[in-house]
């Protein structure tokens, strides 16, 4: 029972450190992402070959190779710094990228160069995970069910599309970036880079599909700029 | 001691013949025109090795009964003529044998392999690639677009490598992982490989056929019945190979109609 008190005062002690604001720390870009024209059709994929993952969905799942929100949002774009702030270390945090329902799980990870990946096979079957990597060292892993999860971790900057050698239909991309100043746009388009320091900034936005575009921006102060990206779609 | 030995030889030769004479191993089911003739050869040279193979044992077993036993000094007895009839004999034997399978048999593949399928065949290609089958028809144009392997893009279910933005005959084309297709018509099937060699094996249409990376075969049949049968790859083609298969779906000609307008809509 004490045990038990300790555990809860511990936990109510850490949830209330981290619902804290952060310290005010430097200026914020913010925007959406959105695209013009129309999209490639996302076609249902047909699992049928893999039972364990075909019986997990009610409805087939599609294609995220472009993932269009209302308004013309477009999810999945990575937004980063890509010139203007230093090189970062690796944070000890791993990043997580799952294998369930012979999907990727996030379908776009974003981490940084020498942070620890792990890849997690939730299946029960096996996986082949394989990173087309062209600037890092290129690997494939086999992992069958009930496997420890694989590590590694990436030196240099790259966008690496991922694909499954058993299941062909599995897609997904690593962003390896220099710094900790990324994130990834949502549903309805939208990102913001805080904490960032006052400074000339390159911003980029990376879709799969889409490439890339950068815009510069100015930070001074603890100020809020905007900086929004369309992308061109194309129905083919 | 030998005589026993004899005894034994002839029960292992006629209970292993049991099992095959009373037809304890039911063949699946044969959905195909031409599967009858398959079955025919297959009964045909399961009677003709059947046969040799329990008469040679028995032979085997009638000389371990008949010779064994000898006594001490006793004359040693050589069938006349030695080894080189024996030789000779044995040749004439298995050429006869193999020389009458051949025969037997060339009917059943030259119905599958020598006669080209009807103007009015279904066109499907399908397409072999670590470590699944894909299928393509060729939509209301009745025209398949032209393959380009650098524009496969398997994230995005171009599994074939179609160019739709520079090919008007591949936006029509529907891709599939199941192969559907109408009963009592004729399928003519394009195969290609994008990687390694497989095979197209339906146990029920009783075809089994290697995909060949570099070469366009192909292969013609007619299903009789409906249902659902796996497509299995029978050539170890990798580590995923375990794992390959496609299932082919015979349906009435409404369903399949109605099964390709749901195709298309998707694509």
């Amino acid at each position: 029972m004490r045990m038990k008190l300790i555990f809860l005062a511990g936990v109510a002690v850490l949830t209330v450190s981290m619902m804290a604001p952060a310290r005010p720390s430097g200026g914020t870009v913010s925007g959406k992402i959105t695209y013009e024209g129309t999209p490639a059709k996302q076609k249902p994929i047909d699992m049928s070959k893999e039972p364990t993952c075909a019986k997990q969905y009610t409805t087939p799942v599609t294609t995220e190779t472009v993932v269009a929100g209302p308004n013309n949002a477009l999810e999945n774009v990575v937004v980063y710094i890509s010139a203007g702030a230093p090189d970062e270390g690796a944070p000890s945090k791993p990043a997580v990228f799952t294998q369930k329902g012979c999907r990727y799980l996030p379908h776009v990870l974003a981490f940084q160069v020498n942070q620890e990946l792990n890849v997690l096979n939730d299946d029960q079957t096996s996986h082949n995970i394989h990173p087309l990597a062209k600037i890092n060292r290129e690997w494939n892993k086999s992992q069958p069910p009930g496997s420890p999860p694989i590590v590694d971790k990436y030196d240099k900057m790259e966008f690496i599309p991922v694909k499954c050698n058993i299941h062909p239909w599995m897609h997904g991309t690593f962003a390896v970036l220099k710094n900790s100043h990324f994130t990834i746009s949502g549903e309805d388009g939208g990102f913001a880079l805080p904490n960032l320091p006052p400074g000339k900034y390159t911003v980029t936005a990376f879709h799969e599909s889409y490439g890339d575009q950068s815009q510069e921006v100015t930070i001074s102060g603890s100020e809020t700029k905007t900086a929004s990206f369309t992308f061109r779609a194309k129905p083919y | 001691m030998g005589k026993l030995f004899g005894v034994i030889l002839a029960i292992i030769a006629l209970a292993s013949a049991y099992p095959i004479v009373t037809h304890m191993y039911v063949q699946p089911v044969d959905i195909s025109t031409h599967g009858h003739a398959i079955d025919e050869q297959l009964a045909d040279t399961m009677a003709e090795a059947g046969l040799s193979f329990v008469l040679a044992q028995l032979l085997l077993a009638f000389c371990v009964w008949k010779f064994s036993n000898r006594k001490e000094g006793a004359k040693v007895f050589h069938l006349p003529g030695g080894a080189k009839l024996m030789v000779v004999a044995a040749f004439i034997l298995v050429g006869t044998e193999v020389l009458a399978l051949d025969v037997l048999g060339q009917k059943a593949w030259a119905e599958v392999y020598f006669t080209a399928p009807k103007p009015d065949a279904l066109q499907i290609q399908a397409q072999a690639g670590q470590f699944a089958f894909y299928f393509r028809y060729p939509g209301p144009d009745g025209k398949f677009g032209p393959l380009h392997p650098d524009k496969i893009d398997e994230g995005n279910q171009n599994y074939f490598g179609l160019d739709p933005a520079n090919d008007v005959e591949a936006r029509d084309d529907i891709v599939t992982a199941e192969l559907a297709i109408p009963v009592n018509r004729e399928v003519h099937l394009l195969m290609h490989s994008k990687d390694v060699g497989h095979s197209f094996y339906v146990r029920e249409l009783r075809i089994q056929q290697d995909f060949v990376p570099g070469l366009d075969l192909s292969l013609h049949f007619t299903a009789t019945q409906t249902g659902h049968f796996e497509i299995l790859c029978t050539q170890l083609c990798g580590l995923g190979h375990y794992n390959m298969k496609a299932y082919l779906n015979v349906l009435s000609q409404e369903d399949f109609d109605k099964w390709m307008k749901q195709k298309a809509s998707e694509q």
